[in-house]
């Protein structure tokens, strides 16, 4: 397997109380990893430890390492800018920047500077809102704040926002749980689509939508990783009891 | 109240009985306090009129001998003479309350963000009482502070640091050789209105929502690129409201200001001048040589000025406040 993230015996704490307990595990390059377990088991937890954001918490501690492209992010000379430009996230809830609709997929590119001149910045909004599956609602008003967006549209804006800092890997926590039924099928077409492009790790809590988005499964309980592998094995043929009740809708 | 009334009255239970239920005592009990309360509300309201009204007629004397461009535009006061010019006082005010500011705000803001946004829980544990404690001490403290520290600071520091730096910049000019003045009454203003201005700037800072610092961070910015562009944005009118507060509340500051402000009434160029803020005036001079004619009135009227000048800036501050609300998104 091409394994673009590797997590070595990764140990992370809230407190004193620890929430990932010696957690192995690689994700495959350009698939859909999808994190599941029940409430509490630490697959939020572990997708923040990707892109950093778990130190934002004060009072945790973590050991161990996550190499992205074989490079440790914790390391001491390691940028944690440069981590999270190149993993990028789809937060729970959409997070419209107080800003108009323009100025929100311009922000990355801006703070990065990653293009030449106005031009370039203005084909680049409208490309990442076209893959974002945005473009043609909001063309007409760039520059209306991105809150008067619906919930949906929002979360693709985001999602273009995202993108437009050029990440190799795209985080998702819980991305649809606050979209309509509508939104949140919008949502999975469009990492669908874009999973050829991107790694995408997507933590989720219902099963249907893990069977719709898994290339990979990785399995959590009370903070360990129970099971990890291609998602046609783990939801065809379990190894793990817990696993096997989960999906049967046990717990 | 008809509604409820046919609803009661089509409840079987209390058909035959009176189907008010305005008269029930627990009815009457919340309709009194929903009044008492409103009337509270009311009262500060009627108060300012009140003592505006009340400067008003007791200034009156003066008002309706002087032209009022006579009072606010005349430079000089002489009291004895029957000549009472309120500008050094307005213009004195206006200098110690601006230096003041200018030396407060800039730093609270700093330590409002490092507190809000930088700093661990236990060391913003540790410093937030320290600052309100600030707060506490009483107004007298500051001024004897002032006279034993911060005069001297002028005399000693300050004013040959302007002298042979600043000297040709006339705000900066030295003119008279003691220490008392407008930078010593900004000094001891900005150390008392700071806490105000931080734990207000603080608090406006928890307002904004992590969701928005995190999807900044996300994108691989910068701890300090947030700040700037997200956090300072959504905070500025909190900002203004905090900077208000703290010119409302150095306007009016008296005796911690009179101790050190040398009290000559000037007009002042440089903030090494003397200046008679108009409390200064009022707290210094009221009740004595009350025999000569005008005198009680001029007081008076001094204070009504003080009221509208400060009522005027809150005005024209919470203008400026709604226009910066709405501009910004969301």
């Amino acid at each position: 397997m091409d394994a673009h993230i590797q997590v070595k015996n990764l140990d992370a704490y809230y407190n004193k109380q620890q929430a990932l307990k010696n957690v192995n595990i690689e994700i495959p390059k350009n698939q859909i990893t999808v994190i599941m377990g029940p409430s509490g088991c630490g697959k939020t937890t572990l997708l923040k430890t990707f892109n950093r954001f778990f130190e934002l918490t004060e009072n945790t501690k973590l050991t161990g390492e996550v190499l992205v492209d074989g490079q440790n992010i914790y390391d001491k000379d390691v940028d944690v800018t440069e981590v999270r430009k190149v993993v990028g996230l789809l937060a729970q809830r959409p997070s419209p920047l107080p800003m108009s609709i323009y100025d929100n997929v311009v922000y990355g590119m801006h703070l990065h500077k990653m293009k030449k001149d106005r031009k370039e910045y203005k084909e680049a909004v409208r490309h990442y809102l076209e893959i974002a599956g945005l473009y043609e609602e909001v063309k007409k008003r760039m520059h209306d704040p991105a809150t008067s967006l619906s919930i949906g549209q929002q979360q693709r804006l985001c999602l273009a926002r995202g993108l437009a800092v050029e990440p190799e890997i795209i985080l998702g926590d819980e991305p649809t749980s606050a979209l309509d039924p509508i939104s949140s099928q919008n949502i999975e077409a469009r990492l669908l689509e874009l999973k050829q492009q991107y790694t995408t790790v997507i933590v989720t809590h219902t099963l249907r939508q893990a069977k719709r988005l898994a290339d990979y499964v990785i399995y959590m309980y009370l903070g360990e990783v129970i099971e990890s592998g291609p998602a046609k094995e783990v939801f065809g043929n379990p190894k793990h009891e817990r696993t096997k009740q989960y999906l049967e809708g046990l717990f | 109240m008809s509604e409820s009334t046919s609803i009661f009255s089509s409840n079987p239970k209390t058909e035959g009985r009176s189907p008010r239920p305005s008269a029930a005592p627990r009815t009457r009990r919340d309709q009194a306090a929903r009044r008492l309360f409103f009337i509270m509300t009311l009262l500060p309201i009627i108060l300012i009129g009140i003592v505006a009204f009340a400067l008003l007629v007791r200034a009156w004397p003066i008002l309706s001998v002087y032209p009022l461009s006579d009072l606010l535009g005349g430079t000089v006061w002489k009291p004895n003479d029957g000549i009472f010019g309120f500008q050094p006082f307005i213009i004195g005010t206006i200098w110690v309350t601006i230096v003041g500011l200018l030396l407060a705000v800039p730093p609270c803001i700093l330590v409002s963000i490092y507190l809000a946004e930088y700093a661990h829980a236990r060391t913003r544990t540790l410093a937030k009482p320290v600052l309100d404690l600030l707060a506490a001490i009483p107004p007298v403290v500051y001024g004897v502070w002032g006279l034993l520290a911060i005069v001297p600071f002028v005399d000693d520091v300050a004013a040959p640091f302007a002298e042979r730096w600043l000297g040709f910049i006339p705000i900066f000019e030295v003119t008279q050789p003691t220490g008392f003045g407008i930078l010593a009454g900004g000094i001891v203003l900005a150390v008392m209105i700071a806490p105000l201005i931080v734990s207000v700037t603080f608090e406006v800072f928890l307002t904004v929502p992590h969701d928005l610092r995190h999807a900044s961070l996300a994108m691989g910015a910068t701890k300090w690129q947030t700040i700037r562009n997200i956090v300072l944005p959504q905070v500025l009118p909190g900002i203004i409201a905090a900077v208000v507060l703290g010119a409302s509340r150095a306007f009016g500051e008296t005796i911690a200001v009179l101790m050190v402000v040398g009290n000559v009434a000037n007009i002042p160029t440089s903030v090494f001048d003397t200046a008679y803020p108009l409390p200064a005036l009022i707290a210094n001079n009221y009740g004595e040589m009350m025999s000569i004619p005008l005198y009680d009135a001029a007081l008076l009227g001094a204070a009504l000025v003080l009221l509208v000048v400060i009522l005027i800036f809150n005005i024209l501050s919470t203008l400026v406040l709604r226009r910066v609300a709405r501009r910004k998104w969301a």
